[in-house]
């Protein structure tokens, strides 16, 4: 046990923390320890960790990518009128519409960086704007709201009525989220291309000469975190009952920095699929815990930020880093 | 050419290569290169920086493509085209100088990486790969926690881990580049001994070395290599230090003792009882105006880490440092070099000088405050300090701008001590001048150093090669563990004596 | 032609090739496109929107140029005009004067370098990501501004303020002469000044400055400040202009900024770039989008079109870098 704490500093703190925090809520609020109040985390977080743990694996790469919740919303609008094309289809023709539609995107991204040689932050905020760019001019920033009715109809897979009479329900995205956080666990621990994914990122001059195909691993990060982003924008889509342009607009920062909260590391090599939910679920879990006590809902995310700030900072610092004078031991080498 | 017989002639060799021809940017990396390794042998592969060495080993594992014409012979069967995954089924293995390990997975995955590479994705399978990693090290002699990340173990720890990764998955010919670099003295001798029972047991092992000293006691052959050319194949036997050093640079050398006597100059330096737990204890010294002291010592010496705290990155937890009379306490290397006291760093690529930017930038760098005018910086001025510094050493250069990693790595060292001799120190600390600097170009260094020395700068200079201290030092401190173990005067002691103290 | 090449180099620097090729680009393709671009209005327009988004670009810059990130720029400009407004209107409102500006001014500024400050410090003393920090300090600004303005305006000032996003001095408008000037000052800056000279070493090597005795933490912190302290003055010319400030104001300049600084050749990884290529840069996108506009687009298309307009310089640079080594 101690071996698996040590082994996993950074999740064991995440985790002690979100007891931590939900201890007091419990306490302070009536309703944060309720079954209820559980499932609605996991309904409001599901579609951020959909798009974390697909980030995660560009990030274990060495990769960054900007666009990917951009390049969701191009997937809702495509897949929205694609289905319309089609005649309604169904929730397999939509997942492997937006999925494919999202390898598409994120696959040109690869492209750049592989062929060109263009670092992923630059080829990203340059697609980034494409994307973005083009969408809200083709569709003049126009939502659409007569998605089909399979798509716009809560999908409850359990619920339970709880003594006050509420309903506890759990709904498809968190069913869709667990499959993805766990088939991509499967994917980077238990497979060998998900190793050699963690080994580029850690080393690729090592990887390389270790003969990894240096492409196939740029292709598979950013195809997979397409593939979620995808997934996550139709998830986004049948939550929100519509398809907004610039609904996810701005989300990358918030979903990276989670990530990033979550242990993985900008640059590659580092970062866990537990981590990452729990780095998601501390940011929902804070707001949801403000809400609850009745705190302005603008300030949120002030508190978020705040606590991101925070965290960042302790977990980069060594105490002894923090005096001036000292130098880390073998950091002058 | 003077081609030699190997041991059982008639044994056919493991591994040939013939008409290997390698163009990088314009530039003949390899011209004609051919290199035979015979099975079971211990071959060692010897030439100056950038004569094509790594180069070869790359060729051979087919990391890089030769140019046409190239003949790869594995144990009998030609190989048409050479990839690191063809190299690893074959048994070629490589333990590279940086090592190419990946810090972040366990020791476990590292060592059975092989089982992790190829293209088709397949399941992990960890109870294989914890077996092979500890069957691995069992072969070694060695435990270590396989399912600790790399990360959490010491340089030394992490070679032997690339050893035992070499080991993995029937080794035909394992190459070793530089790999006693970063060890110590008894840690070389460990892996000394895994060689011997490598080559016992059928496994031919080439190594390549900068320490001569290791390759006269481990090879039966010997291939050299200058400017990517073969100069020839030889018996170890017979082989002095010299003759290696004239084959691989072209060029001959006689030394002499440098040292004279300075005791009547003035003390510039003084060190009383300086300690820093962990890294060094109880260090005293004098150090005089025109005097090069020298300190030699193996890694772990503490050397590194006493000349550090003299240059103010660190402080000393007891002791005193006396500067021209004044006692000093630095709390930074800028009050040190304020102060007059210069560190040139060992790790000239990293911390030495800052590679991508230009000459003069790199020049000027630790001396702003000399090219100001008014709160600006003067291009009038930079220009003509840099202009000044690189005739006075007479650095090699093209243009001023030019990024300094286009320069060689004598004419870099020479740059690098310009940057420090314009701050206009009194005390120059030099850790380790000649790392990266060709045999050929280290003479020139030393001679930078026996002149300023004569202009009466003081001097340290820090080396874990005995023979430039002994014949560049007016003294020798030997430092063993943190400790003073004890000082040389090398015109009174030999080479012999002081090597068989430092490596006892 | 070869003469050219190297005469143009030795008066503006190999770096403004790109910029100059893509702004010579842009006024063919546009002047040919419509007749109406080579008037004073298209200029104009570009003369009064570059500011905001050219100052800002020059705050992205210097963080970038040590090797980081600033992603807190515009709620920095936000938070700053944020305070200058509250001067505002504690002192009168429409009805303040002059002194109440300038003492709103000084503490907008001082407001962006202090946020500077707090990301400076914890980049220089735990060396955490720069992204990573300026991110969180993003999403802190901009929750603290939503809770302090509660997501609405906040307007009304005094007329004297309308020329600093609106007026012109001699034909020129007033924000592009502060723009102007802002440039100069960090050319100059960068290089001229020890600041300058540290960041760039810092940029491309922090370990071999800090071994050379430059004070890395002082840089830094120094530079972040600063960046922070131009996002203001971006943020006290953006109330002027939209006579309100609003939390969010300008948030889409933020990766278009960066894209800028590419554009204008700063190494993504730091330690090299100038400031005069990316004005340059940022002259082109202005241009290009102001273009388009008279062809009947809207400013999304602009920006998919900038971000086309990247991808397209970075492949000729890598093809330039190819054909450079073949003919080596």
């Amino acid at each position: 046990m101690r071996k698996l704490v040590a082994a996993h500093t950074t999740e064991a703190v995440l985790f002690a923390v979100i007891i931590a925090i939900s201890i007091v809520l419990s306490f302070a609020t009536e309703r944060f320890f309720t079954l209820g109040n559980a499932f609605d985390l996991l309904n409001i977080s599901a579609v951020n960790i959909i798009f974390a743990v697909g980030l995660l694996v560009v990030l274990i790469a060495g990769g960054i990518d900007i666009s990917f919740a951009v390049a969701a919303s191009v997937v809702q609008y495509v897949t929205a009128l694609l289905l319309e094309r089609i005649g309604g289809g169904g929730w397999v023709s939509g997942l492997l519409i937006a999925g494919s539609a999202g390898i598409g995107l994120g696959l040109i991204n690869a492209f750049l960086i592989l062929r060109f040689r263009i670092i992923s932050i630059v080829a990203t905020i340059a697609t980034f704007n494409v994307y973005f760019g083009l969408l809200m001019f083709f569709t003049r920033g126009v939502s659409i709201y007569n998605l089909p009715d399979w798509l716009t109809t809560r999908v409850i897979v359990y619920e339970r009525e709880m003594a006050d009479g509420s309903w506890a329900e759990i709904t498809l995205p968190v069913v869709v989220m667990a499959v993805c956080v766990a088939v991509t666990w499967l994917f980077i621990t238990r497979t060998t291309t998900g190793r050699q994914l963690y080994a580029f990122g850690d080393n690729p001059e090592g990887a390389r000469r270790f003969g990894i195909n240096i492409g196939a691993m740029q292709f598979i990060a950013f195809g997979w975190l397409g593939m979620m982003a995808g997934i996550a924008g139709l998830m986004q889509a049948h939550y929100a009952q519509e398809v907004v342009p610039n609904a996810l607009y701005g989300r990358e920062l918030d979903v990276l920095a989670a990530v990033v909260l979550g242990g993985a590391r900008l640059g590659g090599g580092k970062g866990t699929v537990l981590g990452c939910v729990l780095g998601v679920l501390l940011v929902s879990i804070t707001q949801n815990g403000l809400n609850l006590m009745g705190v302005s809902p603008f300030a949120f995310k002030m508190i978020v930020g705040a606590i991101i700030l925070v965290a960042i900072t302790l977990s980069s610092a060594r105490l002894e880093n923090l005096l001036p004078m000292r130098t880390r031991k073998g950091d002058d080498r | 050419m003077d081609m030699t017989t190997a041991p059982g002639e008639d044994a056919r060799p493991i591994l040939s290569l013939r008409n290997i021809n390698m163009t990088f940017g314009g530039v003949r990396a390899l011209k004609n290169v051919s290199f035979e390794v015979m099975p079971g042998e211990v071959h060692c592969l010897a030439g100056e920086n950038g004569s094509g060495k790594s180069t070869l080993i790359k060729v051979i594992t087919g990391v890089y493509r030769p140019a046409a014409g190239a003949e790869i012979v594995f144990d009998g069967a030609a190989v048409s085209s050479m990839t690191p995954g063809i190299a690893q089924s074959l048994g070629i293995q490589v333990i590279w100088q940086d090592l190419a390990l990946f810090p972040e997975m366990t020791v476990a995955e590292n060592i059975a990486f092989q089982t992790l590479s190829g293209a088709r994705p397949r399941f992990v399978r960890y109870p294989a790969i914890r077996k092979i990693a500890e069957d691995a090290l069992a072969r070694l002699g060695v435990t270590l926690d396989v399912d600790r990340p790399l990360k959490d173990f010491a340089i030394a720890q992490r070679q032997i881990v690339a050893i035992a990764r070499a080991l993995v998955g029937e080794a035909r010919i394992v190459f070793m580049d530089e790999p006693t670099a970063s060890l110590t003295q008894s840690e070389t001798d460990h892996l000394l001994a895994i060689v011997h029972t490598l080559s016992a047991s059928g496994v031919a092992v080439v190594f390549v070395s900068h320490r001569l000293a290791e390759v006269l006691e481990i090879s039966s052959r010997l291939t050299v290599l200058r400017d990517g050319a073969l100069v020839g194949v030889y018996p170890v036997e017979g082989m002095t230090q010299s003759r290696i050093t004239e084959l691989m640079t072209g060029r001959t050398f006689d030394q002499s003792v440098r040292a004279h006597d300075i005791s009547r100059n003035p003390v510039v330096l003084s060190v009383q009882g300086l300690s820093r737990p962990g890294e060094f204890r109880d260090i005293s010294f004098e150090l005089r105006r025109g005097e090069t002291l020298g300190i030699t010592g193996l890694l772990g010496s503490g050397r590194t880490e006493l000349a550090l705290t003299l240059f103010g990155m660190r402080q000393p937890a007891a002791g005193t440092i006396t500067l021209e009379g004044k006692a000093v306490r630095f709390a930074s290397n800028r009050q040190a070099i304020a102060a007059g006291v210069a560190y040139l760093s060992e790790d000239r690529l990293a911390l030495g000088l800052n590679q991508p930017q230009s000459i003069a930038d790199n020049l000027v760098m630790a001396s702003l405050n000399r090219i100001l005018s008014g709160r600006l910086i003067s291009p009038t001025k930079k220009r003509a300090l840099v202009s000044r510094w690189i005739a006075d050493l007479g650095v090699k250069i093209g243009q001023q701008e030019d990024a300094i990693s286009t320069l060689s790595g004598g004419n870099q060292q020479r740059v690098a001590i310009a940057k420090w001799l314009a701050t206009d120190p009194k005390v120059l600390i030099l850790d380790s001048p000649t790392v990266g600097v060709d045999v050929g170009a280290r003479a020139g260094i030393f001679e930078i150093v026996a002149r300023l020395a004569e202009a009466g700068l003081a001097i340290i200079l820090i080396s874990d090669e005995v023979p430039e201290v002994y014949f560049n030092a007016d003294r020798v401190l030997h430092m063993e563990k943190g400790r003073m173990a004890g000082w040389h005067d090398p015109r009174a002691t030999t080479l012999k004596d002081i090597e068989a103290a430092v490596y006892a | 032609m070869n003469a050219l090449a190297t005469r143009f180099n030795a008066i503006f620097g190999a770096d403004m090739a790109g910029p100059f090729a893509a702004l010579a680009a842009v006024l063919i393709v546009f002047g040919l496109a419509s007749p109406q671009f080579f008037t004073a209005a298209t200029f104009g327009s570009v003369a009064f929107q570059l500011p905001e988004l050219g100052i800002l670009t020059l705050a992205m810059l210097l963080p970038i140029l040590t090797g980081g990130l600033n992603l807190a720029i515009t709620f920095t400009a936000n938070m700053a005009g944020l305070t200058l407004a509250w001067v505002l209107q504690a002192n009168g409102g429409a009805d303040a004067g002059p002194g109440a500006f300038l003492l709103g001014s000084l503490l907008a500024l001082g407001v962006g370098a202090a946020s500077g400050l707090v990301m400076g410090l914890v980049i220089a003393f735990t060396r955490a990501h720069p992204i990573l920090v300026s991110l969180s300090m993003m999403i802190f600004l901009r929750g603290l501004g939503e809770f302090l303005t509660r997501g609405g305006d906040i307007s009304g000032f005094p007329g004297f303020i309308a020329p600093i996003g609106h007026g012109s001095l001699l034909g020129i408008p007033v924000p592009l002469l502060i723009l102007i000037a802002c440039v100069l000052a960090c050319h100059v800056l960068l290089s001229r000044s020890k600041l300058g000279f540290s960041t760039y070493m810092i940029g491309s090597n922090i370990e071999s400055a800090r071994y050379s005795g430059i004070n890395t933490r002082k840089v830094l912190v120094l530079v972040y400040m600063l960046s922070g302290a131009i996002a203001a003055v971006a943020g006290i010319i953006m109330l002027a202009r939209f006579n309100s400030v609003r939390i969010g104001h300008g948030e889409s300049y933020l990766l278009i900024t960066v894209l800028a600084c590419f554009l204008g050749g700063i190494n993504p990884f730091g330690g090299f770039g100038r400031v005069l290529p990316v004005f340059v840069a940022l002259v082109v996108l202005q241009l290009l989008s102001s273009g388009l506009n008279l062809l009947g687009a809207n400013q999304h298309l602009a920006t998919a079109v900038w971000g086309i307009l990247l991808i397209v310089v970075m492949v000729l640079r890598w093809a330039s870098a190819k054909f450079i080594k073949l003919t080596k």
